[in-house]
């Protein structure tokens, strides 16, 4: 067959012909597009408050997941479980303030890049030694999270939504809501857009840079421990989830590393456009073509747009 | 009192310009590097050659590789392993298909192909900048990776889709395959190594270096003082990549003598990048520094257990590893966090005006 | 922190006076290194791996005192199943002369197998490594017994034309859909299913998956669900595993025509819930704790307290692959010892071991495992030995044998195998030629 057919037309004669499995794939990427926006939601939250690029994002999802489950493996209830991680992600994001961040204040970004680097290797350490290295299942039941799936009988075939990504996108949507309404109505909130617009001019009226880190920290925390228990409710839950951490990268390099709103939109797209990808253009190149084309639909989006879908243009003056 | 320049006079242009101007640091130099050809051969075991040495060769000419990139010339990458392979893949195909020519000459012939694919990803490099830029360069990681798995004539269709190091020699002696002994592939691995920081240093002390630093300080002032950004951001990606893809040839066929394409995957770009910054941006000694630190400290940390007679299970010594090397990082970046090589340039000048620093 | 590894610690604390003393009288045993990865991404599989293997071989020290009366130093070295850290392992525990590898890697495995004839250290690549490996004229030091991926690919072929009513031709015109990692391992079957499918006229569909994509197999179900193949064939490694039996769950595969390669765990299919229920994966031994060497193993190690592995996982899948293969490492020895007559034996004493190695179904009622796996047999052209495998059905709380033992269709599969021994001793030209004498010519 022609390749140009098989690349412009056949992909396109395929969904037309088969609506329900083209549905499919959109609800498919759109999920997974929620919990990319969910891990990229995580860096962006530290990099606008402390300029920080965090490598250890997708090491406290893992983390935060891990303890949440150990916790339970030791008898504690689980919604106490719950509670318990959440404090020790509090305590995670004190520690991270107190021993890395205030010594390291006015460093050049790279540095404390380099020290969220120092800090995976730490949690990884950590985190194996107190709940041992083997895999681990989410307790998404014990959790209240739904299971099973609802079948729709539409579009000439069958369209299968899962309870949990459901719930997944739900939750991913208050939190992203949660965490909108709490920069825009809050006085902390205010503090912190204050602090990712110019730290010293933040620093002159009075707002404490050290409090704002642990509270962007523990957002952070929180955001990762509803990523690591979604993510762990699709697979399982162990040090490999580390891997998906990185496919918000090209997330963020569309959204740019400072837009929430970019976050979001950038995370559907590398999610939809993925799936899409994979499912459609994938058998061309013999498929598994995922791990590269999130990277290449970002370089496609930069070319054009330099600093991301919703990134800041920056003036550059000598 | 032993250190300082006090009495060398330089009397021309040329001895005022070169890279060790002070007298103390060429005997330094010359010391550190009869240590490596003659001591460190003959004291050191098979262990220290092979599992220390050789690795923290390798690992340092990769590191330094990244360095011309990110450290002088400010762009950062994260797909230096992606190029590695190039590299080592280059060799393996050039050396299977002409056997005849010895496998040395292939090992640095391999980087030029590297070296073309570098370019070809450093195009973007002109539009895009910053952390944007890092995405550019994973894309290449991920993409090279990828072939590496799927383009068979990579691995000349091997069923174990790994490619394995045929035994070659010069002049009759073994350099690779299992007959290589650990100290001949050790002196080739230091020659290389050697040579080439030798030319890097030349590279980034002349013209093009300062070119290169330029651009990363401020790029548009360097367009104004006349460096045209392009081909010089292209020739740092093109000579990073040279040195990525001969450390890569040199890794599969050095030291590990067969690698499946997950031996360059994303993590080993990850650990070249903070061996640079660790060691020092925009430093080659620091490279060295940095790859120290990151390959020699985990070996030591693991092997001290079992030097002073705890006898601790495998995995829990693994996992105090990853704390011990964790917690070293951020205490190291807090002490200095310009790199290694910054301390080495403190100690430097406290020795200079020691006894009376005032 | 876990018992496991509190124990660990403060038994490293008690022995910390005690280490330097057995260093010493390393000559009167027998020092075998366990290649192990408990921690890294894989880890899920290396620690049951781990444990069985080693409280096998503690089990023999306590009970027996050792083999042949000889103790078994055995140390681990963690490679996190990293090539690299790999062959760090391989240079600390060469100097102690190792009477064999275990490598636990297929990457690591690659890298020594041409090491193994130089520094005179037998591989045990207990059915991974390099399939080819099974040619003892051609690998006279490396052992992977007892199938390789290609046998077990074609196992599972048999298996699905048994289902349909018995013999190959029943293959034809069905469509085979083959999920894998996309690796070295996973890729390994691609040119058997070429050759397969066309001579027995089945469709076969491929659904790689790259290991950064473990997690996120969705696009992958989505295809199966387009194509509707009549059955599903998986080759998968680590998180691939339990993320594949959920998606499969998830598009209602039917789990009754979904086949597994031999390295899933219990725990990758108890993730799936009961829609896992149905589940084949193949395997050669049994899975359960009900064999008088588990019990010593229970009575003697775990319950001592010298085992790492927590009471409840002794005889589960990959615990008892784990202990299989200290089983292989222990019979070696003992044949080592009755071939050279000497009772500290060194690594060509136990190359020569393994290769006139002979388990039968006596032997292994004698060392207590008596039905849990088919005999053993080697010889020193053949160093895997293509033994019959059969397929486990996952019943929602444990494996239960599904299947009569299966032949791999050697016929097809060893042509195949001959080439790829023959192009990679050619690749590897100059490949070192047979000098090991033989033991056994029969």
């Amino acid at each position: 067959m022609n390749p140009l057919y098989q690349i412009f037309v056949d992909p396109f004669v395929q969904m037309a012909g088969a609506p329900d499995l083209f549905a499919q794939t959109i609800w498919e990427g759109f999920v997974g597009g929620m919990l990319y926006a969910l891990i990229a939601l995580g860096y962006v939250l530290i990099f606008k408050a402390s300029g920080v690029f965090n490598f250890a994002q997708g090491i406290m999802m893992v983390f935060a997941a891990l303890t949440l489950v150990g916790l339970h493996e030791m008898g504690v209830h689980a919604y106490i479980a719950l509670l318990l991680t959440l404090g020790v992600m509090y305590l995670l994001a004190v520690g991270v303030e107190r021993a890395v961040l205030r010594p390291l204040v006015n460093q050049p970004d790279i540095i404390l890049f380099m020290a969220t680097f120092g800090l995976t290797y730490l949690l990884i350490g950590a985190g194996e030694l107190v709940f041992g290295g083997n895999p681990k299942t989410m307790i998404a039941k014990e959790l209240g999270l739904p299971s099973g799936g609802i079948d729709f009988n539409i579009l000439g075939g069958l369209v299968s939504l899962q309870r949990i990504d459901i719930a997944a996108a739900v939750i991913a949507s208050i939190l992203v809501a949660g965490l909108a309404a709490f920069f825009q109505y809050t006085r902390v909130g205010r503090a912190l857009r204050a602090v990712a617009d110019d730290h010293q001019a933040a620093l002159s009226v009075g707002i404490s840079l050290n409090e704002i880190w642990v509270v962007v920290w523990f957002a952070a925390g929180v955001v990762a421990l509803a990523t690591g228990v979604m993510w762990g409710a699709r697979s399982n839950v162990s040090f490999a989830l580390q891997i998906v951490a990185l496919k918000a990268l090209p997330v963020l390099i569309l959204g740019g590393f400072t837009s929430v709103p970019g976050a979001i939109v950038g995370g559907l797209v590398v999610g939809i456009g993925e799936k899409l990808g994979e499912f459609y253009w994938g058998p061309l190149l013999g498929g598994g073509i995922e791990s590269w084309l999130a990277y290449v639909i970002a370089l496609a989006f930069l070319l054009f747009r330099p600093h991301g879908l919703f990134g800041e243009k920056i003036i550059e003056r000598i | 009192m032993f250190y300082r320049e006090a009495g060398q006079f330089k009397a021309t242009y040329a001895a005022d310009q070169a890279v060790f101007p002070i007298r103390q640091d060429r005997i330094g130099l010359a010391l550190i590097l009869v240590a490596a050809y003659v001591a460190v051969p003959l004291l050191g075991g098979d262990f220290l050659l092979s599992s220390v040495m050789i690795p923290f060769l390798i690992l340092s000419l990769a590191a330094i590789a990244l360095n011309i990139l990110t450290g002088y010339a400010g762009l950062v990458s994260l797909g230096t392993a992606g190029f590695m392979g190039a590299g080592a893949y280059a060799a393996y195909k050039l050396s299977t298909l002409f056997p005849q020519v010895n496998i040395l000459v292939w090992i640095v012939v391999s980087g030029f192909a590297s070296c073309a694919i570098g370019v070809l990803f450093g195009l973007p490099s002109l539009r895009i900048k910053g952390f944007y830029l890092t995405v550019a360069t994973l894309a290449s990681q991920f993409f090279l990776q990828w072939c590496f798995v799927r383009v068979s004539w990579l691995y000349n269709y091997n069923p174990s889709g790994a490619i394995e190091v045929p035994a070659r020699a010069l002049f009759g002696l073994a350099i690779t395959g299992p007959s290589a002994s650990p100290v001949t592939r050790y002196l080739i691995v230091l020659t290389i190594v050697v040579a080439m920081t030798w030319f890097a240093s030349n590279l980034v002390h002349g013209r093009i270096g300062r070119s290169w630093m330029a651009i990363r300080d401020m790029d548009i002032a360097a367009q104004l003082i006349g460096i045209r950004l392009y081909p010089a951001k292209l020739l740092a990606f093109a000579v990073s990549s040279f040195y990525a893809g001969v450390a890569g040839a040199m890794m599969v066929f050095l030291w590990l003598g067969a690698a499946e394409p997950d031996a360059f995957n994303i993590n080993l770009s990850f650990l070249l990048l903070f061996m640079v910054i660790i060691g020092g941006l925009g430093s080659l000694t620091g490279s060295f520094f940095g790859a120290a630190l990151i390959h020699i400290l985990p070996i030591a940390v693991r092997q001290a257990p079992a030097s002073v007679g705890l006898t601790i299970g495998g995995a829990t010594v693994e996992h105090l590893t990853y704390v011990i090397t964790g917690a070293m990082i951020i205490v190291f970046l807090i002490v200095e966090p310009h790199g290694l090589a910054r301390l080495l340039q403190i100690g430097k000048q406290k020795l200079r005006t020691w006894p009376f620093p005032y | 922190m876990t018992n496991a590894n509190l124990r660990l610690i403060l038994g490293a604390a008690t022995a910390l006076g005690l280490g330097a003393a057995t260093q010493t009288f390393a000559q009167d045993s027998i020092y075998v290194p366990l290649l192990t990865y408990r921690t890294g991404p894989y880890a899920g599989s290396g620690i049951p791996i781990a444990d069985g293997m080693r409280d096998y071989l503690t089990m023999l020290n306590e009970r027996d005192g050792g083999i042949g009366g000889v103790r078994i130093d055995i140390e681990e070295c963690e490679t996190g199943y990293d090539t690299k850290k790999g062959l760090e392992c391989y240079e600390q525990v060469k100097p102690k002369k190792p009477v064999v590898m275990n490598p636990w890697s297929t990457g690591l495995t690659l890298s020594i197998i041409p090491k193994a004839s130089v520094d005179k250290i037998p591989i045990l690549s207990m059915a991974y490594g390099l399939s080819a490996a099974a040619r003892g004229n051609v690998f006279p030091w490396v052992f992977n017994p007892p199938a390789t991926y290609w046998d077990g690919f074609s196992q599972m072929l048999e298996y699905i034309a048994n289902k349909e009513g018995g013999g190959v031709e029943k293959l034809k015109g069905k469509k085979i859909g083959y999920i894998y990692l996309d690796a070295g391992f996973g890729r390994e079957p691609l040119p058997l299913i070429e050759q397969l499918s066309k001579d027995f006229g089945f469709t076969p569909t491929l659904y790689p998956v790259a290991g950064t994509d473990m997690q996120n197999q969705s696009a992958q179900w989505l295809n199966v669900r387009r194509d509707r193949p009549d059955y599903m064939i998986m080759f998968g490694w680590g998180a691939l595993n339990p993320t594949a039996i959920k998606e499969a769950v998830k598009i209602n595969y039917p789990m009754d025509k979904f086949v597994s390669i031999w390295w899933v765990g219990e725990d990758d299919v108890k993730a799936a819930g009961d829609g896992a229920k149905g589940f084949r994966e193949l395997n050669w031994h049994a899975v359960g704790a009900e064999f008088p060497a588990l019990k010593d193993i229970q009575t003697r190690v775990v319950e001592k307290g010298k085992s790492q592995s927590p009471k409840e996982k002794v005889g589960s899948n990959l615990y008892n692959r784990g202990l299989y293969n200290g089983m292989l490492i222990a019979e070696a020895i003992v044949n080592a010892q009755k071939v050279t007559g000497r009772k500290v034996v060194n690594g060509e004493d136990v190359r020569r071991g393994l290769e006139s190695l002979n388990v039968d179904e006596a032997r292994l009622k004698q060392i207590g495992l008596e039905g849990f796996s088919g005999p053993v047999k080697l010889t020193c052209a053949d160093h895997n030995g293509h033994f019959p495998t059969y397929v486990q059905r996952w019943d929602g709380e444990k494996f239960v044998k599904d299947s009569d033992w299966i032949k791999p269709m050697s016929a097809k599969v060893d042509p195949l195998l001959e080439a790829d021994a023959k192009s990679y001793a050619e690749k590897n030209a100059p490949w070192p030629a047979r000098t090991e004498a033989c033991d056994n010519k029969s």
